[in-house]
């Protein structure tokens, strides 16, 4: 995700720029879209060198040889990483519920009601966006070691929820902004009970925001390394750290074929999000 | 058997928001299935006594009954009363058919009613054909009718609108008073409608309760309230009104003769309060009666005319007494009339006896001019 928003940025010099005149209008075009070529091919060839690799049937990166399938064959029977992937996906998954059940309550929490602290708390929730991992999860595993809590899918999945929800409550607390109050009370006032009220009409509003928050706590939860490292048991290691091990050692064509999962499974996830900003639109 | 009770009664309710009281000791009675309009100016405190029937705002004193039962302390789903809200607040993820249905499906009511009762309010309010539209491919005025179908659906014992017309453009927004108005006398239910604006008022309602700076002002018909203002906000407010000091000089058989502006006028004898020696008077810029020359009957004075404006039905004057005190004056312009008075003539004017309203300082209930 982050790679596509460089991306973007990188498309806007285009756009931003188009009025500005300079010595010949036909050159300085001519330059924006070579410039724009470099950009997208600095940021996206390496990936499709590694894309392509995932088939090359040599074991060495350098020479192309030819053709396989093997690559992949390899890493669907390769335990340990399949393993990992499956960890990960649970951690994520669960993660992901979690945090958008959070984020969407005290969103609603926050900016419903007024209570006292709720300026700080609207500050502190942002801290965890802000705080460098690495004091995160030291933090944490010094945190779970003074309550004697073990390690494993549980601190994990703490540890992912602690720097995950906040995310999804900036984004459902950006759809509240622009929400009408007066639709809570119409939900009211047609008889609808609070819980309800909020169920089948403050949720299905929110729903975007809801949305962006769970697709960013997956993503960031799947490809989390630092936090993961402090909190995570061997037996509940995430892909990324056991990626992370098995790269230390030498690189394998097998990571390729991964990571060529990975960029197909992220480019889909940016598609449906795009879809669904348009759709909510 | 005594009296029905009213569709909704309010009972010194205050309300206060901090160090601003919006609303001071209100009382209201809403006869079933009479269309009433809290009309006011912003801030006055109207919208926080419609809310206060709904139930989103508890008054910190007083009583709010519905139908003779005390419901002060009820939650707004546990009241009988439906709103459409000035935003409309329609339901964005549903459809107009679902948003319809919504205080039915909140009663759990069977399938088969909800069907039937959402036909039926479709085509009360000619939405026919737009049942699967979701409210953003809606026009402003079938929003509204929508915002109508869904408050009316669960058949409250009384509609609150607030300020629903204020997002339509004039002539959308002339259209629909007139069906409001049309719809009100068909389902009969009672109507409580918030307003700021006084032509709209007057156009759509039975009664009128004028509101001002927290309290009511005067209460009646419209008829009541437009000839019969009771206190110079209420003159002011409605309509367009000379509002002046007035004088007690003496009483004639039937008539008390009152010093305005430099000029005697006479009023009926019971209109002046007893014991009574000055208080404002207000009259109507279509009662006073231009004429070139000196009326009938010796309650008719001189002015000049200071300028004159052409408002097409009809000609606004402004006129400058022999004290110099200003009038307005408004003519129909029916006549050759508007050509023979100019700016700078000298007129003639009367007023009739009956059509000069004396006022009451506002905030005295007893109805006695200061």
């Amino acid at each position: 995700m982050r790679v596509c928003d460089l991306a973007v940025c990188g498309g806007g010099v285009t756009g931003s720029c188009r009025n500005m005149s300079l010595s010949s209008p036909s050159v300085f075009r001519t330059v924006l879209r070579s410039w724009t070529a470099a950009v997208l091919v600095f940021l996206y060839l390496p990936i499709l060198v590694l894309v392509a690799y995932s088939f090359n049937a040599s074991r060495l990166n350098i020479r192309w040889v030819g053709f396989t399938w093997k690559w992949y064959g390899e890493l669907w029977s390769h335990a340990p990483l399949m393993e990992a992937a499956k960890n990960s996906v649970i951690i994520a998954a669960i993660t992901t519920v979690l945090s958008v059940v959070l984020g969407t309550l005290g969103a609603w929490l926050l900016h419903r009601h007024r209570f006292r602290g709720a300026a700080a708390i609207r500050v502190l929730v942002g801290v965890p966006i802000m705080m460098p991992e690495i004091i995160m999860g030291v933090s944490l595993l010094v945190l779970f070691s003074a309550l004697a809590v073990p390690l494993g899918f549980t601190t994990v999945i703490i540890a992912h929820v602690t720097f995950c929800f906040p995310f999804v409550l900036l984004a459902v607390r950006a759809r509240l902004a622009g929400l009408d109050p007066a639709l809570e009370e119409a939900a009211l006032d047609l008889g609808a009970t609070p819980l309800r009220a909020f169920w089948l009409v403050i949720v299905p509003a929110l729903r975007p925001g809801i949305v962006a928050g769970a697709l960013l706590a997956f993503t960031l939860s799947l490809d989390e390394v630092i936090v993961t490292y402090f909190t995570a048991s061997p037996g509940s290691a995430t892909l990324p750290l056991r990626i992370f091990g098995m790269a230390k050692v030498g690189l394998n064509p097998m990571l390729n074929a991964l990571s060529a999962i990975f960029v197909v499974a992220t480019i889909a996830i940016v598609i449906f999000s795009e879809r669904l900003k348009r759709f909510s639109r | 058997m005594s009296a029905p009770s009213p569709a909704v009664e309010l009972r010194h309710v205050s309300k206060r928001f901090g160090a601003v009281a919006a609303v001071e000791g209100v009382s209201l009675a809403v006869r079933a299935g009479e269309f009433l309009t809290l009309l006011g100016p912003s801030g006055c405190g109207k919208t926080t006594l419609l809310r206060m029937i709904a139930g989103f705002e508890i008054p910190d004193a007083g009583a709010v009954l519905l139908g003779g039962a005390d419901v002060t302390a009820l939650p707004p789903h546990r009241r009988d009363v439906n709103q459409v809200f000035q935003s409309y607040a329609l339901f964005p993820h549903l459809n107009v058919r679902e948003n319809i249905a919504f205080g039915l499906r909140m009663q759990r009511r069977a399938a088969k009613e909800i069907a039937a009762r959402v036909g039926e309010m479709v085509a009360l309010v000619a939405l026919e054909g737009c049942e699967e539209r979701k409210p953003h491919q809606l026009s402003g005025g079938q929003r509204q009718r929508v915002a109508l179908a869904r408050a009316l659906a669960p058949r409250p014992a009384v509609l609150l609108l607030d300020e629903p017309l204020s997002a339509l453009d004039a002539r959308l927004r002339q259209t629909m008073q007139l069906e409001l108005k049309r719809l009100q006398r068909q389902v009969g239910t009672t109507f409580v409608f918030v307003t700021h604006d006084q032509e709209e008022a007057l156009t759509i309602s039975d009664r009128i309760a004028l509101v001002n700076r927290g309290r009511i002002e005067q209460i009646g018909t419209t008829q009541e309230i437009y000839h019969k203002p009771a206190t110079a906000f209420a003159a002011e407010f409605i309509g367009q009104a000379n509002v002046m000091e007035a004088e007690w000089v003496g009483n004639e058989p039937g008539f008390a003769r009152l010093r305005v502006a430099g000029i005697e006028l006479r009023v009926a004898a019971e209109a002046w309060p007893a014991g009574v020696t000055r208080a404002r008077v207000s009259i109507r810029p279509e009662k006073i009666h231009l004429g070139k020359t000196r009326p009938l009957g010796g309650s008719g004075f001189e002015v000049r005319v200071d300028e004159e404006i052409f408002k097409g039905a009809t000609d606004r004057f402004g006129l400058v007494t022999a004290s110099g005190a200003r009038l307005i004056a408004m003519v129909a312009n029916e006549s050759a009339l508007r050509e023979a008075i100019h700016a700078g003539d000298r007129v003639w004017c009367a007023v009739h006896a009956d059509d000069i309203v004396v006022l009451r300082e506002s905030g005295n209930e007893r109805g006695q001019p200061a």
